[in-house]
């Protein structure tokens, strides 16, 4: 047996020990102090207490999954529902927050995760500082201290009374020590997965849950759209439209003018000749808005590129992309570079900024850094929101490292096949 | 002139002949897609080719690829792109052989037919003819970058105008200034920005536009 094996082992089982002590002390305690909480609800107490309770529950089942991730790699899913933005504070709070918790299914797989914990849990848990204890008291027993505790102690299913039977018990420590040398980092593992079967929520609830964010981001999606052809409207109607009604007006004036006054006709045909100019660039402008010329002939790599010469800052784009993405993702990427790029430009004061953009394993990943101060935050109102909700449509994420001082580096990764 | 012409909206492939046949070009071929260009090109050898940039049936920018193509094919092929938005990206694409001949406009620039025309003539002689709007792309992120070098005002307009592809004359004529005064500026700004000085034309100002291109 290998050094690194043993030490696992050994690890493995102080994190047993811990783990078994968590459950029997914590678990314990916090399955009769919510039960006696919850019971005392109907006469009042309880729903004040609940609430602290509960908390504390949940904390320790949070300390348990960060555990879990932490020691055996195992993701458990956090499924409680927030609470909602306005809940009213005082005693009108915490009934309300009281019956909130209630009602939410999590609270329940808690309550029985508890009770899976101080049972199956903390014998899986025990199991591995016990194999090993067990074994090094059954090859004592041989060293002599079977001498000590005196006839007919039984060490598992031998009577030791003398030296022989005491050799069997050692060897039986031996075999004890090996199993748990081997099972020790799978019984820790073991019990991470009696906590996520209690804990993590059932696929009915997984379902809801992938249920509400999709209804979420379709409206977000229709507001979108809805808010954008509106735009769209406006732009044509105060712009290009205005001004082929002011070009046609200023063709009748020339019509009657052209005999009577050609210098005043003359002039006027330069106005209509700007006009059909100016709402030729505002239409431009629209459509680069709507759907950028490049990303039409190029794709998003191209566009990009081309984004980044418009830039004020000098920039470094580098783009590994086998083949045009679908349209709507191509769309939605390249104006999510486009708010990240317009955010750098504004408010970083950054001298250069790098854009990288690749697929890999299934993934469309972008990554947009910029040298400046830093302190980019998602918050209300910052432009990486609008960016996160409209690649949340395609279930992209977005991610803001932005330490003050800097570099800032944006992420962005959405789910997309080659076309 | 023999004028070969790629350009997939009826009006406006309309239009254009008869603008350029009221000019006094010869349009030996108006085509409307890319595989017909493409064929044009293997066929027939007109003294400018005039193509827009989105051409069907892939609508992408497969009029640009054919010209890109065709100068391969037969360096300095003079070729003028029209475009309805313009990119640097494809005008560097454009450039970057430096065999010149090329022309990279906006389609509103038919709005003005004497300075398109002009265009047209200075491409197929061999010369340059970049939109403004390219040239000033060029310089807007040029200066926030780094300052150009000291120079005036007055030098600034000329680098402009001869960053677009003008001679000395059409700048002189369009700035109200002799010849000679434009000769003093242009050697000036190439003082300052310490560009190798050359009697052609085209190659001066393919110097400039990477000039201004560099360190991005």
């Amino acid at each position: 047996m290998d050094r690194t094996k043993a030490r696992g082992s050994l690890i493995a089982a102080a994190r047993g020990l811990a783990l078994a002590l968590l459950a029997l002390v914590g678990s314990i305690t916090l399955f009769v102090l919510s039960v006696v909480s919850i019971a005392l609800i109907p006469i009042g107490v309880g729903v004040f207490t609940t609430p602290f309770v509960l908390g504390f529950v949940r904390a320790h089942a949070q300390q348990r999954r960060q555990l879990a991730r932490a020691w055996a790699g195992v993701e458990i899913a956090t499924p409680y529902r927030p609470f909602p933005a306005d809940v009213r504070r005082g005693v009108v709070g915490q009934v309300e927050r009281c019956s909130l918790l209630l009602k939410d299914p999590a609270t329940w797989r808690d309550l029985r995760w508890l009770l899976t914990d101080m049972t199956a849990g903390a014998v899986t848990a025990i199991l591995a500082p016990g194999l090993l204890l067990e074994g090094v008291f059954g090859v004592l027993l041989f060293a002599g201290l079977w001498t000590v505790l005196g006839d007919g102690w039984w060490y598992a299913f031998i009577p030791v009374g003398g030296w022989g039977s005491a050799f069997l018990a050692s060897l039986l420590g031996c075999v004890w020590i090996t199993v748990g040398m081997f099972a020790n980092p799978y019984l820790v593992r073991a019990h991470f997965k009696v906590a996520e079967a209690s804990l993590a929520p059932a696929r009915e609830a997984a379902l809801g849950a992938r249920i509400d964010q999709l209804t979420e981001s379709r409206h977000a999606a229709v507001d979108d759209s809805a808010a954008e052809l509106r735009r769209i409207e406006r732009d044509l109607h105060d712009g290009a439209q205005a001004r082929l009604v002011a070009m046609g007006m200023d063709l009748g004036t020339i019509e009657a003018l052209v005999e009577k006054d050609p210098a005043k006709a003359k002039e006027l045909l330069r106005q209509a000749r700007q006009n059909s100019a100016d709402a030729l660039t505002e239409l431009r402008d629209l459509v680069r808005g709507i759907h950028p010329p490049v990303l039409a002939e190029r794709g998003l790599g191209d566009a990009v590129k081309a984004l980044a010469l418009r830039l004020p800052i000098p920039s470094d784009v580098d783009v590994t992309l086998h083949g045009r993405l679908g349209e709507p993702v191509e769309s939605a990427a390249y104006f999510a570079v486009s708010e990240v790029l317009t955010n750098a430009v504004k408010h970083s004061g950054a001298e250069r900024i790098w854009v990288d953009v690749h697929h890999a394993d299934g993934h469309l990943r972008i990554a947009v850094t910029d040298n400046g101060k830093g302190g980019a935050r998602i918050s209300a109102g910052s432009g990486l929101t609008g960016v996160e909700r409209r690649l949340g449509t395609f279930d992209g994420v977005l991610a803001v490292s932005s330490p003050a001082g800097g570099p800032t580096m944006v992420t962005m990764e959405i789910p997309c096949a080659y076309s | 002139m023999r004028v070969l012409l790629a350009e997939d909206l009826f009006l406006l492939r309309d239009g254009l002949v008869r603008m350029l046949e009221a000019y006094d070009f010869e349009v030996i071929a108006a085509v409307e897609s890319g595989p017909e260009l493409t064929k044009a090109f293997a066929e027939l050898t007109p003294d400018v080719a005039i193509c827009d940039v989105r051409l069907p049936p892939s609508h992408t920018d497969e009029g640009l690829q054919c010209a890109l193509a065709a100068r391969r094919a037969r360096p300095g092929l003079p070729v003028l792109i029209l475009s309805q938005h313009v990119e640097q990206l494809y005008a560097r694409e454009l450039l970057a052989d430096g065999n010149g001949g090329v022309g990279y406009l906006l389609k509103d620039r038919v709005f003005d037919a004497e300075q398109f025309i002009d265009a047209v003539r200075r491409v197929a002689a061999g010369g340059t003819a970049m939109d403004p709007q390219v040239i000033q792309q060029l310089l807007s992120r040029r200066q926030a970058d780094r300052p150009l070098g000291g120079l005036t005002p007055r030098e600034l307009e000329v680098l402009e105008l001869m960053a677009q592809g003008r001679s000395n004359a059409a700048i002189a004529s369009q700035l109200v200034v002799t010849e000679r005064a434009i000769a003093k500026h242009t050697s000036n700004i190439f003082a300052k920005l310490g560009l190798p000085v050359s009697d052609d034309d085209n190659r001066r100002v393919l110097a400039v536009i990477a000039y201004l291109d560099q360190g991005r």
